[in-house]
């Protein structure tokens, strides 16, 4: 196999949320911390989409922030085109610039990653601008329209601001934008969750095209499982900063092995369903800032049992995926299981 | 059906502009019961968030209500001085809105925000709202809700954050809850606990809910009926089921076959061709003909008004009962949502 396009290797993310100094001497609290990525590790390969699912605040915006370099991370490395990304943003050789422009992010909160100042069209056009790939001028506009164009906008469109525009199609605007650069990597943080179905078909149908055409990449983060199954081709499930389960999408969400994977995709709500209540993961959503010990899901996994509240389980290949959990690889009951790290 | 909670009549929304007057929310009209949830759904651009800032008295110049009244149990609040607006709002009508960084703010704590709101609106000591603050917390699914209260919005994740705005609209126990997308950050399981709640309080406290959103998932769950919006105006309304599953306007049967399913093995969705018009260029007639599949002459000259379908309304000449057009009246299986 040749090298991945996208490394992750080892990547973790602690905020302090302490309160402030003074605060704690007073109050006499603790310094506390939140461990929202912890030793992740996955690879992506040029032209292929990975999604990532997981409940609200198990930290998917996280890793990509950490992927693009908005953060840091506190351990570990993310490697892009064999590049490493922490060099990538900090140095400025002809390499490094031609890596920042391969990598473009939508942003999960389209409103807030819109400078509200500046037109649309100049919004869209500032990635060409910054990595001047076409000068100002009618080369420019012409390009603009076009981007404009594939999220069912108009040029006319680009003399506004972002205010004067609806929640989807602000959203649709940093879809734009992100594509300006012809990016090779794309990460999309919830890129149509603001749209309504019909926009959001014409999205996907154009992710889908602008990927067979230009061998594009994604990572693709959503709460909808239905559209994760339509863009996705291999999926990893998060739950509380790891990856709890991850391979191909047909295996993953055709027979989940993760008891969490089980109800995250029993939760899923349909047309057919007027009326009813469906049912939620069962449990308390547990608290990043004292995690479970042992496996993480624990307190709320039908299937626990003695090993899981002491040793944290390891990814293990079963089924042709891999899968965190003491009761899959029991069941699986492979004496010669092979404890694997991601790569 | 009890006398309405919500009413809003015939609303039309402007915004002047250089060349003239964009009209971006024309002839709306509905209205919501105690206890009831009022899906309204459509095409991005339609129309749904300025109608709810409206019945809210939030909508930003230039855009201003050019006619129409909203009226909330028999009285009009759509001509109220800001103040009395003020008072209702929050109170009496709660808000989430679409864009939850833009109701929070940066500078204070999320438990700062609470208190505030829930002692601007009820009479309770700091203390006793402090814990109504956690215990809103708690019940919109934050972890940890009596630590994460002193956190600050950005420390939040994108779904963390949704949920401190629902707190928000939900702090002083509103008649009336007008929800914009709340749901669109949350993940499934978060969601159904959402929606639990919000049906809760339709059922015990006999709250009207407004619900925008364009999961279908969540409005065939939650709301009894369904508006349908497109190009500004209601082109569809009925009961829910009969909305999802024999819908009667072209552009609901589009909207219905757009939704990924987990069954489906296609490379490509189907999608509606096309695009929205521009406000400032709404064809004449119908405002959905040059995408419609089922356009005729008439669609292109007069505008249809809401008209009965089915179980339902809809604006829509094929449903015109003058017309004898029984050969292209959508039928369920026409629909390919016969299942
Ligand atoms: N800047 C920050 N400071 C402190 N804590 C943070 C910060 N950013 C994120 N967190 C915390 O890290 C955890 C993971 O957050 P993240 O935004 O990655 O979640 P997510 O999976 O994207 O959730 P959602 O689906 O709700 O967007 C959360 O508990 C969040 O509160
Ligand atoms: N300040 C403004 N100036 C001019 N036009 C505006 C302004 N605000 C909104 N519009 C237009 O009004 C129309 C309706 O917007 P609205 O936000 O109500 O849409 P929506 O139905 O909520 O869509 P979405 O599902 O994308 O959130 C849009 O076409 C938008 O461009
Ligand atoms: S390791 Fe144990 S607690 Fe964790 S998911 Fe598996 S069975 Fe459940
Ligand atoms: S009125 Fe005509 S154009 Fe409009 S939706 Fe009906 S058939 Fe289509
Ligand atoms: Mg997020
Ligand atoms: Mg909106």
């Amino acid at each position: 196999m040749t090298t991945p396009f996208v490394q992750l290797k080892n990547v973790s993310k602690t905020f302090d949320v302490s309160a402030p100094w003074l605060n704690r001497v007073i109050e006499r609290k603790p310094q506390s911390f939140l461990h929202a990525v912890s030793d992740l590790s996955f690879d992506i390969q040029r032209g292929e989409t990975l999604a990532l699912v997981g409940e609200s605040g198990c930290g998917k915006s996280t890793v990509a922030r950490l992927i693009v370099g908005l953060y840091a991370s506190s351990t570990g490395s993310v490697m892009i085109d064999g590049q490493d990304m922490r060099i990538a943003l900090t140095s400025n050789n002809e390499a490094a610039r031609a890596l920042r422009r391969k990598v473009q992010m939508i942003f999960q909160d389209p409103y807030a990653s819109l400078n509200p100042r500046w037109r649309v069209a100049d919004i869209v056009a500032e990635p060409i601008r910054t990595h001047r790939l076409i000068p100002d001028g009618a080369a420019l506009d012409k390009r603009v329209a076009k981007l404009l164009g594939y999220v069912k906008l108009t040029a006319k469109d680009g003399e506004k601001y972002p205010h004067q525009f609806s929640g989807g199609q602000r959203q649709r605007i940093s879809i734009a934008r992100a594509l300006a650069s012809n990016p090779e990597f794309l990460i999309c943080d919830d890129p149509t969750s603001a749209l309504d179905v019909s926009v959001q078909a014409q999205v996907l149908n154009l992710m889908k095209d602008l990927q067979r055409e230009m061998g594009l990449t994604y990572l693709f983060i959503s709460h909808n499982l239905q559209v994760v199954h339509h863009i996705a081709d291999r999926v990893g499930v998060m739950y509380l900063g790891r990856v709890v389960e991850i391979g191909d999408k047909k295996e993953v969400f055709g027979a989940p092995q993760h008891p969490y994977t089980r109800m995250l995709l029993d939760a899923i709500p349909d047309l057919h369903m007027t009326g009813k209540a469906r049912t939620p993961v069962a449990g308390e959503v547990p608290n990043p800032l004292n995690p479970p010990s042992g496996c993480a899901f624990n307190p709320r996994c039908p299937r626990k049992f003695e090993p899981c509240d002491k040793t944290r389980p390891e990814l293990v290949n079963i089924h042709g995926r891999q899968v965190a959990c003491f009761a899959a690889t029991s069941a699986q009951n492979s004496a010669t299981e092979t404890v694997m790290t991601l790569s | 059906m009890s006398k309405a909670l919500l009413e809003v009549k015939n609303l039309r929304i402007e915004f002047p502009n250089r060349r003239g007057l964009l009209t971006a929310v024309d002839d709306v009209s509905f209205s919501i019961a105690p206890g009831e949830v009022l899906g309204v759904v459509g095409e991005s651009g339609a129309g749904k968030s300025l109608t709810g800032a409206a019945i809210i008295g939030l909508l930003e110049p230039p855009g201003r209500i050019a006619s129409g009244e909203i009226l909330l149990d028999g009285q009009r609040i759509d001509n109220l001085p800001y103040e009395a607006m003020r008072k209702i709002r929050g109170r009496q009508i709660g808000a989430i809105f679409q864009d939850p960084l833009t109701s929070l703010n940066p500078l204070y704590t999320v438990g700062r925000q609470l208190v505030e709101t829930v002692t601007t609106h009820l009479d309770l000591s700091e203390s006793a709202a402090k814990d109504r603050a956690v215990k809103l917390l708690e019940e919109v699914g934050i972890p940890a809700a009596r630590e994460r209260v002193d956190h600050y919005p950005h420390q939040f994740s994108g779904g963390m954050r949704q949920r401190v705005v629902i707190a928000l609209a939900l702090a002083a126990e509103p008649k009336v809850i007008i929800a914009d997308e709340p749901t669109t950050a949350l993940d499934v399981s978060i969601q159904a606990q959402i929606i639990t709640l919000l049906k809760r309080l339709c059922r015990d406290h006999g709250t009207a809910v407004m619900l925008v959103t364009h999961d279908m998932g969540v409005i065939a769950e939650t709301a009894d009926r369904v508006a349908v919006m497109y190009a500004g105006r209601v082109v569809e309304m009925g009961p829910v089921a009969d909305v999802i599953h024999k819908p009667q306007h072209p552009y609901t049967v589009g909207l219905m076959g757009s939704i990924p399913e987990f069954e489906s093995d296609r490379e490509r969705l189907i999608q509606i061709d096309g695009a929205m018009p521009r406000l400032d260029a709404i064809p004449q007639g119908c405002a959905f003909n040059p995408r419609c599949n089922k356009v005729f002459d008439m669609c292109k000259t007069s505008r249809p008004e809401l008209m009965a379908a089915a179980a339902s309304r809809a604006a829509c000449w094929l449903h015109d009962s003058r017309l004898v057009r029984s050969d292209s009246r959508i039928t369920r299986s026409e629909s390919g949502l016969a299942r």
